[in-house]
């Protein structure tokens, strides 16, 4: 026990095994806001997370729910510190979190735009998006509105089998 | 646990190290852990009043975009405008929590939000005119985050670390917004006559306020130039209007940010010890 308790992947799978509370077919390691879990000299562990949106309801619910599993685990000084830089991006969602959103019917997100320096551009010709029904894996689908349930998602519906569906966009 | 009573069971479960029974119990500090020292060299003063501008500007933004819940002329733009507003209010409680540290105060987010009164407010008065019609919201909007979105594109660089980090991050949800508002415009102005001409009346109504966004913050030409080429999509056209006296970054503001205020701190100034 010793050990483990001195071993930071011990802490970091621990921490890495927390449901996301608005889409708990994620893990926290799975949607990629766990940047990084350390053990100091003393023995503290700090769990860093960043949080997907400025304005994330979520990030409160995360923060004691990976501080109450590492105390039950054992340790005896937990810290969980919010990392805003660099911000989150949805490429940092792994290929099993993509794999568990499609299963559950939400679209997982394509690649996110690049940012180059400077001014974001203004674009306002219709942009072509493919996002494929995660139902149906029809590719005739459309937009209903950018925003959806969460800061995160956006509503769209499938032309082929009529079911609306979420997804998570790129950002 | 008791389970006679389903909250009197969460109470009693309830220490400092469990934040979960109210969802959000305990994280009073949105920049927990975050390194918060204010590097040498940095004007305190200056950095203090920026985070403050933008702070008071998104919380202001964010009650108005909130009225719209339940009056929206469409569920999915309802859900629009107030996930536009919880990103402006995320971003509200990371400024003002900077503006503690920098103001040497240590004050937290509802010390700025519930316990100042609106002569303190520094938000431009743009954010606080009465919501209109949805035409008006929409121009309001495009004005809002076309600028926040110059300025926090610039802010990215500042020698601030922490304010730097907040822009990185509030430069993406600022895109969404402004792009959410862009096609509206277009949506409206490219319309019916109906609507072409509450879009009009709405930039007739916004223009005034233009001169005193661009005043301490000084990012007209890019801000121009977004506008320019949404009103072109639109069929609209910026009119000419001479600029308002006054301007609520000096705490001068209309006659419509105190009634929101009052609204927006009353629960907090009946219970002014309530943790939330």
């Amino acid at each position: 026990m010793v050990t483990t308790l001195t071993d930071p992947r011990h802490a970091r799978r621990i921490a890495a095994h927390v449901p996301d509370p608005e889409m708990p077919m994620l893990t926290l390691d799975e949607l990629g806001v766990l940047r990084d879990v350390a053990i100091d000299a003393d023995g503290t562990v700090v769990a860093s997370l960043t949080p997907t949106y400025s304005g994330c309801p979520a990030m409160a619910e995360m923060r004691a729910e990976v501080a109450a599993r590492l105390t039950a685990a054992g340790y005896p000084r937990v810290e969980v510190r919010t990392v805003l830089d660099p911000p989150w991006t949805t490429d940092w969602i792994t290929p099993d979190g993509r794999r568990k959103l499609a299963e559950h019917g939400i679209a997982p997100p394509g690649p996110a735009p690049r940012t180059a320096p400077g001014p974001v551009p203004l674009v306002l010709s219709p942009t072509r998006r493919e996002v494929p029904c995660p139902r149906c894996g029809s590719a005739d689908t459309e937009e209903t509105s950018r925003f959806g349930a969460t800061s995160c998602k956006a509503l769209w519906r499938c032309r082929a089998c009529r079911e609306p569906f979420e997804y998570v966009k790129e950002i | 646990m008791s389970d006679d009573h389903v909250y009197l069971a969460l109470a009693e479960g309830h220490d400092d190290s469990d934040a979960r029974w109210a969802f959000g119990t305990g994280f009073e500090d949105p920049l927990h852990g975050v390194d918060t020292e204010v590097p040498a060299g940095i004007d305190r003063e200056e950095l203090a009043a920026c985070c403050l501008a933008l702070g008071d500007d998104a919380l202001v933004a964010a009650q108005r975009l909130a009225e719209w819940t339940t009056r929206a002329p469409e569920l999915e733009e309802e859900v629009a405008l107030a996930n536009i507003g919880l990103d402006l209010l995320g971003q509200a409680r990371l400024l003002y929590a900077r503006a503690g540290h920098a103001d040497g105060t240590g004050r937290g987010e509802d010390a700025y939000a519930y316990f100042r009164d609106a002569g303190d407010y520094r938000n431009v008065r743009l954010a606080e005119l009465p919501n209109g019609d949805f035409a008006f919201s929409v121009v309001r909007l495009l004005v809002l985050s076309s600028w926040r979105l110059a300025h926090f594109e610039r802010l990215t660089a500042t020698a601030d670390p922490v304010l730097a980090a907040v822009a990185v991050k509030g430069v993406k949800e600022l895109a969404y917004h402004r792009q959410w508002a862009a096609e509206w415009a277009v949506r409206l102005g490219d319309g019916t006559e109906e609507s072409h001409r509450r879009m009009r009346a709405a930039l007739a109504a916004v223009t005034p306020y233009l001169d005193e966004l661009f005043a301490a913050y000084d990012v007209r030409d890019d801000v121009l130039g977004v506008l320019g080429q949404v009103m072109d999509a639109a069929g609209l056209a910026l009119p000419e209007a001479p600029p308002l006296p006054g301007s609520g970054r000096d705490g001068e503001h209309t006659e419509h940010l105190a009634p929101l205020l009052a609204e927006l701190q009353s629960v907090a100034r009946a219970h002014p010890e309530a943790a939330w």
